[in-house]
């Protein structure tokens, strides 16, 4: 990928990250740990991956996303924002009683969003189903999602697995955020599902791997997965929980805590540090 | 009124409390032990609590399965996933051979708050009650929710427990005369204008309710329906007899649950105006919890209006 895009989209993904801390702070609740660890993927997908257009929500030829993960709003909300789907300053109505940003993912007031999240291992079902409705129309748009390590223990998951590979669903591509930690620790100890490699393919998926962190590995396996022919395919993104606050960094503890006003300061000082930087290259 | 706690927590201490006297009880969770509050016996019993990870089906059938074996397992978990996710396990695997599995619910109802409408279950009494043979119930404070924990241990049978988020002020410990019985109902007040049913922190709502009622005249009788199925329909109808309106109130859809039950034992035997307080029907939403129960009429005064309409339809 060109230095010029790995730039813009660091930034983009900079920027997403203050946001997302903003947000997680000021309603005193939410889910950063993982917000952080899948907002490189989720700035990639809508800046150079997905075919969309924010002045047209509901195009229906247009790609799809689901956040299986659905408790990950505060990623996936600042990059709806800053791709221009809502205002950035709507975001200061997360989790408020008189606002319509939900704690998750919400399709029905969020333009942007299109499918309400939350229960863990709904949302790649759905994500089937719209790649299923894409061969039916005959349309050509693509289907994204992304899951969570500790989600795919759902035995949904893996129902749905079997049928993107039976329907040979070539439209769709999920990722799994691979931060190796869920609520109670590391997946490893809660219940472990590696080599998720090998499940994978004997479930008839195309298995591609990704540093979840790198621009230039996500590009080419989001381009690969669109080579791809009669196979659904996965992007197995290795990550980091927490990723960009160092003191939230692959503990599992923030995983759905909001910091006090000394930690989030901290963690913005070090999020606009990197910034920053950026933007001085 | 005495401390605050949240039952939750109240029900962890139970099970740690427990454990040596009931060697077979063994606790099972859905990757949320920290928020269900079963950490604490995960800690001191390890090789007694089961992680099975984000799968709440198969947590139930697992259950199911240890229960064959004389095991007394809590399968822990939010109460959406516990009665909703895993519903039809729960049925078949549970119920229907009649199983000694306690399916523990927790973060019940709409005070669950920012989490917002996927985490609300407004539902759980309603479907779980629908089960045959199901005992249900919903403490409404710590004191209750330790004795309920140890009156679960020492039924054998199928039951589904709602937890809450919240802490709540204990309300039972200073009622005299306060016993905790499975399928028993508890006055915790007395009046004679109209009979406030309630269960969960609706019940310290329910207290708050009739006080403000007081100020106008009107004498309240305020009953704790912990368990909602069985029901304890003669207090239910002791109550209709007496103050001829009833006003049930729970933090659930007015749908299938507590309201329903009273509906139902009312009119067959003894019709009086029941005006059912809850949730109308309609999803939750985003926000801090106590402003979400406010915006939904889930307050005390909310309950007061809903025991004035009662009243209005006395015959
Ligand atoms: C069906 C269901 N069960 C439980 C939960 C509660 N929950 C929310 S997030 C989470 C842990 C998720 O871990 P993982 O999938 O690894 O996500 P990440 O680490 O990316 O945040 C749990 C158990 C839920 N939302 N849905
Ligand atoms: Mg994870």
């Amino acid at each position: 990928m060109e230095q010029n895009k790995i730039r813009e989209l660091s930034i983009i993904a900079a920027k997403s990250r203050i946001l997302g801390l903003d947000m997680v702070h000021r309603a005193a609740s939410g889910h950063i740990g993982g917000s952080l660890s899948c907002m490189d993927i989720i700035t990639m997908l809508y800046n150079g991956v997905m075919r969309i257009d924010p002045s047209n929500p509901q195009d229906p030829d247009r790609d799809r996303f689901v956040l299986s993960k659905g408790h990950c709003t505060p990623a996936l909300y600042p990059v709806l924002a800053q791709r221009g789907f809502f205002p950035v300053e709507a975001l200061e109505m997360f989790r408020r009683v008189d606002g319509h940003l939900s704690g998750h993912a919400e399709m029905k007031h969020v333009p942007g969003v299109d499918m309400s999240t939350g229960s863990l291992g709904q949302g790649i079902s759905a994500a089937v189903g719209m790649a299923m409705a894409g061969k039916l129309n005959k349309k050509n748009y693509r289907v994204y999602t992304v899951l969570g390590d500790g989600e795919i223990a759902e035995g949904q998951v893996w129902e749905a697995f079997m049928a993107a590979a039976k329907y040979e669903l070539d439209n769709l591509c999920a990722v799994i955020d691979v931060n190796g930690l869920q609520i109670d620790g590391k997946t490893a100890d809660v219940m472990p599902t590696e080599p998720l490699d090998e499940k994978l393919e004997a479930f008839g998926w195309k298995v591609l791997k990704a540093d979840g962190h790198d621009f230039g590995s996500l590009q080419e396996a989001f381009a690969e997965a669109k080579t791809v022919k009669a196979q659904p395919t996965v992007i197995l993104a290795k990550t980091v929980k927490g990723k960009g606050v160092s003191y939230m960094e692959n503990v599992a503890g923030w995983h759905g805590k909001a910091p006090n006003d000394a930690q989030y300061e901290q963690g913005k000082q070090e999020l606009e540090a990197q910034l920053k930087e950026l933007e001085a290259h | 009124m005495s401390e605050k706690i949240a039952t939750r927590e109240a029900y962890g201490n139970a099970l740690v409390a427990l454990a040596e006297q009931y060697p077979d009880l063994v606790v099972l969770d859905a990757d949320l032990s920290s928020a269900t509050k079963t950490q604490g016996f995960s800690k001191a019993y390890p090789t007694r609590f089961f992680n099975m990870g984000i799968a709440e089906a198969n947590m139930m059938g697992v259950a199911a399965g240890m229960a064959t074996c004389g095991k007394m397992p809590f399968a822990n978990t939010f109460a959406m996933f516990a009665a909703g996710r895993a519903w039809e396990q729960v049925r078949n695997s549970i119920a229907y051979p009649g199983l000694n599995v306690k399916v523990v619910g927790s973060h019940g109802g709409l005070s669950v708050g920012e989490d917002g409408a996927t985490h609300q279950c407004i539902e759980d009494f309603a479907i779980m009650r629908a089960i045959p043979g199901m005992t249900v119930l919903c403490p409404c404070d710590g004191s209750e929710m330790a004795a309920a924990t140890e009156a679960l241990l020492n039924y054998d049978g199928p039951a589904y427990m709602r937890l809450g988020r919240l802490a709540v002020e204990t309300v039972t410990d200073s009622i005299e005369g306060y016993h905790f019985e499975l399928g028993k109902g508890v006055t915790l007040r007395d009046g004679s204008d109209v009979t406030i049913i309630a269960n969960g922190m609706m019940v310290q709502a329910a207290l708050k309710a009739a006080a403000l009622l007081q100020a106008e005249g009107v004498q309240a009788r305020v009953i704790d329906m912990h368990t909602i199925k069985p029901l304890d329909a003669a207090l239910v109808l002791k109550a209709a007899a007496e103050t001829g309106a009833i006003v049930t109130s729970e933090e659930a859809n007015i749908i299938g649950g507590l309201g329903a039950a009273v509906c139902e034992c009312v009119s067959e035997n003894c019709p009086v105006p029941v005006v059912r307080h809850g949730v109308a029907d309609i999803f939750g939403r985003s926000g801090k919890a106590e402003q979400v129960l406010a915006a939904y009429g889930l307050t005390p005064e909310g309950i007061a209006d809903a025991a004035r309409k009662a009243i209005s339809k006395k015959k």
